[in-house]
């Protein structure tokens, strides 16, 4: 009876609107489920024996994309009751700690998987440095990586702001008055003062809207975190995905 | 496909036409392809990513029930906690801050790190150990990653455990509540030595020090040129170049700290615009 029901789902006419075929149990359907589906296509059909011993990769770069999921996940979930206000931000993020059902362990899991992401995109990068798997043709694709780790590392950085206590004011306070010794355009760095520069038009002034980390800050690394580098963040995969699709994998072959 | 190998098994005689054809286990034929050690994808591959990600999501959840998000207080701007540390990704740049000035080990250290990173498979030309773990046929590159890093990772660890009130050093058992006396370390610049040192005056101590610090890099970049020339002849001109000037800059970050925390070095070159 239970082989009917299938038989009957897999042939009506909605299952085969969404999946234009059956259950993947035999060699024609594990071929079309990969390259019919827009999520599963990244991968190749088929992929050789050996490429699948996990003391190659260690599966390093795929926690790092999973960990990315999660933060995506978790992050949109934060959002939805946290304001980029500095009158409020604080008290959104007690209000997570102490009231929201489930505020905790979202708040939790979004700051671990975040320290994780900077954690095994660094791992990631070690094992493809051993393996030498960054050399011709692949030489571009470690640049993209190289470009993921620093977007990776600003997106746990501009996050650090958001809950607004001492911790994040101060960490942020310290970094971006790094900017502005930034050689010719910050106006504490070398030749920054000879051309101009000043605390309200320097480079620092630029990253945080003022001459102090405030308001304007706040909004700007909330606007950095939540849409602009996880949006810069999700071509950049697109792209490290495809090049090594095009490239080739390094692994045993 | 044909390729190299069934060519050679199998030399093809121009007068016959062939259909070469071999029985193989498997579940499908394959057409046009040599015989091959492959799986599908699915279920294979898609099962590893599915057990990873649980793995990491129970993972995750367990460690969460032990430790949590820190929450201090309210942002003060009135209030600098002491000593203020950067999150832990950033403490090797906080912590080279004692070594060198904030627009090198804040901004310009940062981005030839950056950058150097991305150098790495354009002066790499080793053709060898792509595929498989090696350190033998592959030693500089691995040493050199290695040492960055180390470099790297060792300073997050002073950061995180080593400094306390005014980011003075605090051993683990020293009390880290007692402000350390700085007046007990006087930092000079190294022109200052050559003076004490030398009777001469302090132009020409500093004369001295921008001749050490060009020759470091001077001859930094002709010993291998002139002493280890396979190595220089396989990178060639450009490459060679700039592979050099980041392990010069990386070895030389070394360096500063060591002359930095032995003899209390401060700066090396001064000028009216940047000291390093």
């Amino acid at each position: 009876m239970l082989e009917n029901l299938k038989e009957k789902l897999t042939k009506s006419q909605v299952f085969r609107s969404i999946f234009r075929h059956g259950f993947p149990d035999n060699d024609m359907n594990r071929a079309y489920v990969v390259f019919s589906n827009v999520f599963l296509h990244i991968h190749p059909v088929k992929v050789r024996r050996s490429a699948l011993r996990m003391r190659y990769t260690f599966c390093l770069g795929g926690i790092t994309l999973f960990l990315f999921i999660m933060l995506t996940v978790t992050g949109i979930w934060l959002m939805f009751y946290y304001t980029p206000y500095t009158g409020l931000a604080y008290n959104n993020i007690q209000d997570l700690q102490f009231v929201i059902f489930g505020g905790n362990l979202m708040r939790d899991l979004h700051r671990f998987a975040a320290h994780g992401m900077v954690l095994f995109v660094w791992l990631h990068m070690t094992r493809v440095f051993m393996t030498g798997a960054y050399k011709a043709p692949r030489e571009f694709n470690w640049v993209v990586g190289v470009l993921l780790l620093v977007m990776t590392l600003i997106l746990s950085w501009t996050g650090y702001l958001l809950p607004w206590d001492q911790l994040a004011y101060w960490a942020v306070t310290v970094g971006t008055k790094m900017a502005s010794y930034t050689p010719f355009i910050g106006q504490n760095g070398p030749w920054g003062a000879q051309l101009g520069f000043l605390p309200t038009n320097d480079i620092m002034f630029m990253l945080i809207g003022g001459t102090v980390v405030g308001q304007n800050a706040l909004i700007r690394f909330y606007v950095l975190h939540c849409v602009v580098l996880p949006l810069f963040v999700t071509v950049a995969l697109a792209v490290h995905f495809w090049r090594i699709r095009k490239d080739g994998f390094s692994g045993p072959l | 496909m044909e390729n190299k190998v069934t060519r050679e098994i199998f030399p093809r005689d121009a007068r016959k036409s062939y259909g070469l054809v071999e029985l193989m286990k498997g579940s499908a034929p394959i057409v046009k392809k040599e015989p091959e050690d492959t799986v599908y994808t699915w279920p294979h591959l898609i099962m590893i990513e599915l057990i990873c990600a649980l793995l990491v999501t129970a993972g995750l959840i367990i460690l969460v029930q032990f430790v949590h998000a820190p929450l201090r207080s309210l942002a003060d701007p009135s209030t600098t906690p002491n000593p203020m540390r950067a999150p832990w990704y950033f403490l090797g740049l906080q912590e080279l801050l004692v070594y060198f000035d904030p627009w090198y080990a804040g901004v310009v250290l940062p981005g030839m790190i950056i950058v150097g990173l991305m150098t790495f498979p354009y002066v790499d030309t080793n053709p060898k150990g792509v595929g498989y773990y090696t350190f033998s046929e592959r030693k500089f590159a691995v040493f050199n990653y290695s040492f960055g890093f180390a470099l790297w990772w060792v300073t997050i660890v002073i950061g995180t455990y080593l400094r306390g009130l005014d980011w003075q050093w605090y051993w683990p058992w020293s009390d880290h509540l007692v402000h350390m006396n700085p007046a007990l370390v006087t930092l000079v610049p190294l022109h200052i030595v050559f003076v004490n040192l030398l009777h001469v005056s302090k132009d020409v101590g500093k004369a001295i020090c921008d001749v050490l610090f060009f020759a470091y890099f001077a001859i930094g970049m002709a010993i291998p040129y002139f002493f280890m020339r396979k190595f220089y002849d396989s990178m060639g001109g450009a490459r060679y170049f700039v592979f050099m000037i980041f392990f010069l800059s990386m070895m030389g970050v070394g360096l500063k700290i060591v002359l930095r925390l032995l003899f209390n070095i401060k700066y090396i070159v001064v000028t009216p615009w940047i000291n390093v």
